[in-house]
């Protein structure tokens, strides 16, 4: 067992760190989120071409430095800090995790792209009856000739409007809710027969429904590995954001720590309240159960598939457990400050709050630790 | 004791149902379905068709207008607007500066200020908190200083609820620097178009403007406008804390809340059963409505203790603690219920696209409904006064 990082992680971590620090204040992120595009797409450039952090969790033969989960729990860490509404998950982890594991052309030809910062990549695989189901499915895509024709509506699909390819699940066969038969396609976002309503999201990123309208796509665009690849997919996504809430949960406790050391009620600094210090000192307890979740999370990503989804479960219903404690505790202490949009403390609430339901609520995948961990 | 209604009680429960079908404004039931955002003439309009019936002050003594009604019929009334979707009525006039005015007012201020309450034609809000007293409200600093007739005041005031619209609003200055903190404050009333107040909004997490802060540069204000001695303003100060705090339960409207998420999660699907139906879930929910009806019943108790001529004391509080909490508990399973679609937001889609919601209307409402009920342990004195208080005044620690 070893649990360090290595000398190239941890500059990964201070490349990434520094950059923020100098390019992702609070009122540089406010700025982008109140743009016309809802983001500054330099950013993304300076990540990829320029600071050519995107190649870290690849392989090398891919063009990529050679890492893996533990460089994306370390970016997406950082990122928690700034709150920042890059599309990391959705690009990075779910879809460069998603070619990785079904290789092949299309996976050769795409990663070099993402790495370079021209790909970026929204994940459709919530449907709107679909809740947490990764194969409640109404979406099809029937085989014609050597391609498909994809029908259906994907719901809240998170940095969609940005999105150069779409990474969208899809029934080839089956019944609804049936495993058989769901699949993984990574196609042009551009395509023929998408349409889109685009809209803001409550934590400052944009995404969209997105509607497919007898959509042709080729063959290769077939991601083969069925609902067991993009189950693997999703736990790595849901690992990435309990990662995210490791850096949201500290900064949201540095900043709660720092605002009772200067306002001053009672003719002291609110700090020095006892039941204001248990209440941090509880906020720190959880934020490092939140830490070695995500830590534990992102090293049984290669365990075997029950193993790993067990795994994953488990941290997901931690950590949106800790992370409500958290966010709520932070803004009760600052008191209305606090739900203002005035101060970053309350933007760092909402993203904790749509981390709670992202990949899966905490009773979704308590009842799935149990169903895998617990014989009937 | 017992929990019956009497023959005359339910005669007056159809009263109030047939007077609320046919009275309830058609405008206003319809902006509230469709989730618009209600203006402040939406507001009134319901308050003039209770101030018309003379029913929109049941709390208030018969001799200044109120209806005299038994605790019992008050129970009714407030099940009744609740279980009908009745917006609350603006507690400014009605729950706040009414009572203290009827208590501690001068005969000219009776008769000036409440029939204007209670027709509607006077907006009030609350000039209690400042950016640097909160929980420490006795530390404010907004300063009243004489000028013949007149008080000059000026500060600065934040958290002041819908001050956007207000004619008038009850102020805490401090009139003697001197004096030890609580003993230096005044009960001003002040009109909101005096040269000299500036109102500007502060916009909360969900995007409302509810809230706003209010500076006040020497703003002239009679000094017959205020209530009860000098000096002498936060007696008045803490009689209507705990008449807020009473009211700030919300027990018939988080009934009517829980009901609304019950009647959706039966009807929300997950795979073949409805979210209802899901164990983990209506656990929650049924958690919930014992909780809630553990607050009801010290509701109750409260207000029966209350109809036999005490006033609200410290106990208000655990209403307070308990209704703040279930307001929230309420918010947190909504949102929890709208899975995916609690994520889009609601104030930001597109020109011309607000009339559509994305998914469902209700789950696109859920985030920034809990957002905001974040303030419900902040504010009326935050929870960790209110269990201060307890542990002083009830415990005697």
């Amino acid at each position: 067992m070893d649990l360090s990082t290595t000398e190239t992680q941890g500059m990964l971590r201070e490349t990434l760190a520094r950059f923020l620090a100098d390019n992702y204040s609070f009122d540089a992120r406010q700025k982008m989120i109140a743009s016309p595009e809802g983001r500054d797409p330099g950013i993304w450039r300076a990540l990829s071409s320029e600071l050519g952090l995107t190649c870290a969790p690849f392989a090398e033969d891919l063009g990529g430095m050679g890492g893996g989960s533990i460089e994306n729990l370390i970016m997406m860490e950082e990122f928690g800090k700034v709150i920042a509404i890059e599309p990391w998950v959705q690009t990075v982890v779910a879809g460069g995790g998603a070619l990785v594991a079904a290789g092949g052309p299309l996976a050769e030809a795409t990663i070099p792209a993402i790495i370079a910062g021209d790909c970026v990549i929204a994940f459709a695989y919530a449907e709107p009856q679909g809740r947490y189901n990764l194969a409640d499915i109404g979406t099809t895509a029937k085989a014609d000739g050597a391609g498909y024709v994809l029908n259906g509506h994907k719901g809240v699909v998170y940095a969609a409007p940005w999105a150069t390819h779409l990474l969208v699940t899809a029934r080839t066969g089956g019944g609804r809710r049936e495993r058989e038969g769901v699949e993984l396609f990574l196609i042009d976002a551009k395509a023929k027969g998408i349409s889109r309503r685009d809209y803001p999201t409550v934590d400052g990123f944009r995404a969209s429904e997105v509607y497919f309208e007898n959509v042709a796509i080729p063959g290769e665009a077939l991601l083969s590995g069925g609902i067991d690849l993009i189950e693997r997919v999703v736990d790595e996504c849901t690992v990435a954001v309990c990662a995210e809430a490791t850096g949201i949960s500290r900064a949201m406790l540095a900043q709660t720590v720092e605002y009772t050391g200067q306002r001053k009620q009672f003719g002291v600094p609110i700090g020095k309240f006892q039941v204001l210090q248990h209440r941090m000192a509880d906020m720190l307890v959880e934020a490092e159960q939140i830490a070695s979740m995500a830590l534990m999370g992102t090293l049984r990503l290669d365990a075997e598939k029950d193993a790993r989804k067990a795994a994953v479960s488990m941290v997901k219903a931690k950590v949106a457990k800790s992370i409500r404690f958290i966010g709520q505790s932070a803004v009760q202490t600052h008191g209305g400050i606090g739900i203002t949009m005035e101060l970053a403390i309350g933007h760092y609430f909402k993203r904790a709050t749509m981390i709670e339901g992202q990949f899966g609520s905490a009773d979704y995948h308590l009842e799935r630790f149990e169903a895998l961990t617990y014989a009937a | 004791m017992n929990l019956d209604f009497s023959a005359e009680d339910l005669a007056f429960r159809d009263e109030v149902r047939d007077f609320i079908a046919e009275n309830y404004p058609a405008q206003l039931r319809g902006k509230q379905d469709e989730g618009d955002e209600l203006t402040k003439e939406d507001f009134l309009s319901w308050h003039k068709v209770l101030a018309k019936k003379g029913w929109v002050a049941p709390a208030w003594p018969v001799e200044y207008g109120g209806t005299g009604w038994t605790s019992t019929q008050r129970y009714i009334w407030s099940e009744e607007t609740a279980r009908t979707d009745c917006i609350r009525l603006m507690p400014f006039g009605l729950a706040m500066v009414g009572p203290v005015i009827y208590t501690f007012g001068t005969p000219e201020q009776k008769a000036k200020f409440l029939p204007r309450i209670l027709s509607g034609e006077d907006w009030w809000c609350q000039g209690y908190s400042e950016p640097g007293a909160g929980s420490d409200l006795a530390s404010l600093r907004t300063k009243a200083v004489h000028d013949g007739d007149d008080y000059l005041v000026t500060g600065q005031k934040t958290w002041t609820t819908m001050a956007q619209h207000a004619d008038w609003g009850f102020f805490l200055v401090r009139t003697d620097n001197d004096a030890k903190m609580q003993e230096g404050i005044s009960f001003l009333l002040i009109d909101m178009k005096s040269p000299g107040i500036e109102v500007r909004p502060i916009i909360t997490l969900g995007g409302e403007h509810e809230v706003n802060e209010v500076w006040l540069d020497n703003v002239r204000v009679p000094i017959s406008n205020r209530v009860y001695e000098e000096n002498k303003g936060w007696t008045c100060a803490k009689f209507l804390l705990a008449h807020e705090r009473v009211g700030i339960a919300g027990v018939a409207s988080s009934k009517r809340g829980v009901e609304k998420l019950k009647a959706v999660a039966a009807t929300e699907m997950e795979g073949d059963r409805s979210l209802l139906a899901n164990p983990f879930f209506r656990r929650k929910v049924a958690e919930l409505e014992i909780d809630l009806a553990a607050l009801e019943y010290t509701e109750l108790r409260t207000l029966a203790a209350m109809a036999g001529g005490k006033n609200p004391g410290p106990e208000s509080s655990v209403l307070k603690i308990k209704g703040s909490e279930i307001q929230q508990r309420l918010t947190e399973l909504t949102l929890e219920m709208a899975g995916h679609y609690g994520a889009p937001y609601y104030r930001g889609f597109g020109e011309g696209d607000n009339e559509h919601p994305i998914g469902q209307e209700w789950a696109n409402r859920a985030a920034p409904t809990y957002f905001n009920a974040r303030k419900t342990t902040i504010y009326g004195g935050s929870n960790e006064i209110q269990r201060n208080v307890i542990a002083k005044m009830v415990l005697g620690l």
